[in-house]
């Protein structure tokens, strides 16, 4: 499983970086980047599903 | 000025899906039981007032014209009686860059201050914010009584504020009067409005002329200084994008911060859960921001063009209420139920698309450390009297007196 954020629909609305700091980071602008390459483990992927539910712009993919 | 505002006369509103006012004092008072009213019956409000204007109450809807940057214009984002009021900047740049701004100008409007509040410049910013929340706390320890809102919550995003811009901190009195102009004399004839905002331009002025003269660590002198494609800022475009800055640092974030007050006075079990569980904090910051999101925005109708079966024409408003959005039960479950622990948030309190508040880590964090620093001071506090509690009118929702008891 991987995550990833499609940088033309984020906006930099902050929520996924601050609920899973440790999947998400921010750029200079301060939109939402993903740390590495997205791959998610048993151990994050409800922390990425939760930021992902959290993302009012729908912009936050979780991919098989 | 209040005089002006006591003489000028309303109609009242008799039915908000056909002449809706968000001046009235029935809105103004208790807005959501008519939202939740239009919604199931319209979903989308018509009023001839202010020119004509149109209120969609769903959260698609409010998605939708947020999102549609060609048919609606963000040339004007406050409703007001005069589309046109002189010294008008038209589309794409408008008066205060970016926020009046559309594509294309409008994304390099907004990347010259988007660094400025990105989370690592404004979480810096979290000691400062806490030392001034203690400031304004120490005045109010003792008392019996003290008023959430003209002791406290006004005080703290002027004081973020002028500290960024690099303005005199003394001048306080100054932004609140012209957040009042822009913000809650919004119903008075154009006649009227428009001079009083020579002040203000002249304030701007004499900030942007000291900051030529002496240049410092600021964001204004960063505008005055930044280049665009090698060329420096037009002295209009920094003057427009310092008032948007002040304006809409302002009112806002000293509104979220009222409302949770105002929340937590009503509530004693979500104070108690907060004061003893800490780490709620920033889930329950996004659910005051869900519930009582403070800002209501605005577009202007491009061209003629049909939504929802609605035949909007050129020049109507579009009231976008991004609060009632939030309150949707089709895109919230439960969401007329403040749950202080809500797990799913995706609230439009910021707005959507490419206008997405450029302050909002700010907000954010002035929000969550005013609360944490008032409840750390006082763990019991009520309500003194609901009906002394007044609401500012307009766009910009939060409670401006907010009487309350400390207990012990």
């Amino acid at each position: 499983m991987k995550v990833r954020i499609d940088p033309e629909i984020c906006q930099g609305q902050g929520r996924c970086f601050s609920i899973a700091p440790g999947i998400f980071d921010f750029d200079d602008l301060g939109s939402g980047v993903v740390i590495g390459d997205g791959t998610l483990t048993n151990d994050t992927i409800e922390l990425a599903r939760l930021a992902q539910s959290n993302c009012p712009e729908h912009a936050i993919f979780i991919e098989e | 000025m209040s005089d002006i505002v006591e003489e000028s006369v309303k109609v009242p509103v008799d039915d908000f899906a056909s002449d809706w006012d968000h001046t009235d004092p029935q809105w103004v008072n208790d807005p959501y039981p008519i939202w939740e009213d239009l919604r199931e019956r319209c979903p989308v409000a018509h009023t001839d007032r202010y020119g004509g204007g149109w209120f969609p109450t769903t959260h698609e809807m409010v998605s939708s014209i947020a999102n549609d940057t060609e048919h609606f214009t963000s040339r004007m984002v406050v409703v007001v009686h005069n589309k046109y009021p002189p010294n008008f900047i038209p589309a794409p740049i408008g008066g205060a860059p970016p926020i009046t701004s559309d594509p294309p100008f409008h994304s390099i409007a907004r990347r010259v201050i988007l660094p400025a509040f990105a989370p690592g410049p404004v979480n810096a910013l979290e000691p400062q914010i806490r030392a001034l929340c203690n400031k304004h706390l120490d005045h109010m320890v003792g008392r019996e009584f003290v008023d959430g809102g003209t002791d406290y919550a006004q005080f703290i995003p002027p004081g973020v504020i002028a500290s960024m811009l690099g303005f005199p901190s003394e001048d306080e009195e100054i932004f609140r009067d012209i957040v009042h102009l822009v913000l809650d004399l919004i119903d008075l004839p154009s006649e009227v409005r428009g001079p009083l905002f020579q002040p203000m331009s002249e304030y701007f002025g004499k900030q942007i002329d000291d900051h030529i003269e002496n240049p410092r660590d600021d964001l204004t002198s960063y505008l005055l200084n930044v280049e665009v494609a090698g060329q420096k800022l037009e002295r209009q475009h920094v003057a427009g994008t310092m008032v948007l800055i002040l304006v809409a640092g302002i009112d806002t974030t000293w509104s979220a911060i009222g409302s949770a007050i105002w929340h937590l006075a009503r509530h004693p079990d979500d104070l108690a859960r907060l004061v003893n569980e800490p780490d709620l904090m920033p889930v329950a910051v996004e659910e005051f921001l869900r519930f009582y999101a403070p800002v209501t925005m605005a577009r202007l109708v491009a061209e003629d063009y049909e939504f929802y079966g609605c035949a909007m024409k050129k020049d109507d408003w579009v009231l976008l209420g991004f609060p009632a959005a939030n309150r949707d039960p089709n895109a919230f479950e439960d969401a007329d139920k403040f749950i202080i622990d809500r797990a799913a948030n995706r609230h439009a309190a910021f707005g959507l698309g490419i206008h997405r508040c450029v302050g909002s880590n700010l907000a954010r964090l002035e929000l969550r450390v005013a609360i944490e620093q008032f409840i750390k001071r006082f763990p019991k506090f009520e309500l003194v009297d609901g009906d002394t509690v007044t609401w500012a009118p307009g766009q910009v929702r939060g409670p401006r007196h907010l009487p309350l008891r400390i207990l012990s």
